[in-house]
């Protein structure tokens, strides 16, 4: 530690009883993961970067939109369409220069969640869909790493600690221990759908950061094997105590090859989500003017588009033209969504991580009536 | 004789056996609020009663908590247990 300069930074929690010079050596040593830079992960990096947490990861495949922005509080208007992970990071080394940020603007995957989970001691789950979720559980417990978890819906939220053990004799709990499958499609409602408090992600992933710097230092009494829920409307916190069930491990991959082939977005079903985006966002993205729209109609199907700029490439002629699509971020669109879904999905397979394709959900049609609305 | 009377102190005790049963997230919007219920033995008759009586249950995943601790099996009630009923959330 830099004595001089971050003895200043630090000096009001280094003065903490218990926590002191060796707290602050401890957490400037960690290395810490979060995935998903969205409502919990910004207020959980803001405090983990502000307390000089060594070295941060921020895994996240999205790009910011202004929906985003009642929440998650690191990124401003000028960022919308920009990738998350790197905002966030630039963000961060404006806050606190003396630690290292690592961006990972890439989605997590059964391919990368290993080698990319392995570099750090503690993660931090602040994703906003299940198949991630449990796939994060399960590496977790593979690379036996502890899991600081966080989840919100609407009003309420949860924060525990998983797969963490204080002794060798200890029994550590993950997240199939409170749930061991998934649910299906539509037997829980996302934040998209069910709506969420952005205060309530500010309280949770605060938490968040908390049980980490706790878990870090050493100090007082972390959510090991505790789930807490909190209800933002009327205050009530509701602490339940965790234990192991018998079944949870026989569910989770028991090595590495066994996770990579390990279908998590079958367990969950998420259908199309990934590709689709709505009229709003459309928008935003056109804001940004970084963006390729690729009309995949074939060329007399009418109604033509004169709002914007656009490429006209029919879908049976897509995969012999994609060189003429330059930019990172790629919206196609079609009629009603169907032939762009399918020309979204092709592009993926080709650009891969490169790009990031969307495909306009509800077509020109339903653009043109959400369009029409406004003007009324 | 004394196993005659055993059995109906028992019988007494289970009669005024109350549970208390409060419940998380978008549960509430399937039980409306929590509930006091009686004369249920264990987790899993809570269960199928619950079930028969809130149909939309039946496809909604949720945790139970006795007494604020996970249930892993069934398990007996108490007089005046508390029982959370706690879905998963998924939002970040």
């Amino acid at each position: 530690m830099d004595e001089a300069i971050s003895y200043e930074r630090y000096q009001r929690q280094i003065i903490l009883k218990d926590f002191g010079d060796a707290g602050q050596l401890k957490l400037l040593q960690a290395k810490v993961l979060v995935i998903g830079a969205g409502g919990l992960g910004c207020p959980a990096l803001q405090y983990l970067a502000a307390a000089g947490v060594g070295l941060i990861g921020i895994v996240d495949d999205d790009l910011v939109s202004l929906s985003n922005l009642h929440r998650q509080i690191l990124y401003s208007v000028k960022d919308i369409g920009s990738p998350k992970a790197e905002r966030a990071a630039d963000v961060l080394r404006q806050l606190n220069p003396e630690i290292k940020i690592i961006p990972y603007a890439k989605r997590l995957t059964t391919q990368n969640a290993l080698s990319i989970m392995d570099a750090y001691d503690i993660i931090i789950d602040g994703t906003d869909n299940f198949s991630t979720r449990y796939m994060i559980n399960d590496a977790c417990v593979l690379l036996n790493k502890p899991l600081v978890y966080g989840a919100i819906s609407q009003y309420e939220g949860q924060v525990s600690i998983f797969n963490f053990k204080k002794n060798e004799t200890d029994k550590s709990v993950n997240y199939r221990d409170l749930f061991p499958n998934p649910p299906k499609e539509n037997e829980v409602l996302n934040c998209a759908e069910a709506g969420v408090l952005g205060v309530l992600s500010g309280i949770i992933g605060t938490m968040q950061a908390s049980e980490t710097i706790k878990l870090v230092t050493g100090i007082g009494k972390p959510l090991v094997n505790r789930l807490l829920n909190y209800n933002a409307l009327n205050n009530q916190l509701y602490e339940l105590e965790l234990s192991a069930r018998q079944e949870t491990l026989s569910l989770i991959p028991g090595n590495k090859y066994a996770f990579e082939n390990m279908d998590y977005n079958w367990l969950c079903s998420p259908g199309e989500n990934q590709f689709e985006i709505d009229s709003n966002f459309f928008d935003d993205l056109l804001i940004t003017g970084n963006v390729d729209v690729i009309d995949v109609r074939e060329p007399d199907e009418t109604p033509a588009i004169k709002e914007f700029a656009y490429h006209q490439i029919p879908l049976t002629q897509l995969l012999k033209n994609v060189s003429m699509i330059k930019s990172a971020t790629v919206v196609t669109i079609c009629q009603s969504g169907n032939r762009s879904l399918r020309a979204a999905k092709q592009l993926t397979t080709i650009f891969g991580a490169t790009k990031k394709v969307f495909s306009l959900s509800g077509g020109i049609i339903q653009w043109r009536q959400q369009h029409a609305k406004q003007l009324l | 004789m004394k196993t005659l009377k055993v059995l109906k102190t028992f019988r007494v005790a289970w009669l005024k056996m109350q549970i208390n049963i409060i419940i998380f997230g978008q549960l509430c919007e399937i039980l409306g609020e929590n509930l006091v219920l009686n004369n249920i033995a264990d987790t899993d008759s809570l269960t199928t009663v619950l079930n028969e009586k809130y149909p939309g249950l039946i496809d909604s995943k949720y945790l139970m908590a006795v007494n604020k601790k996970l249930v892993t099996q069934n398990t007996h009630f108490t007089n005046n247990a508390t029982v959370a009923l706690l879905p998963p959330f998924s939002g970040g």
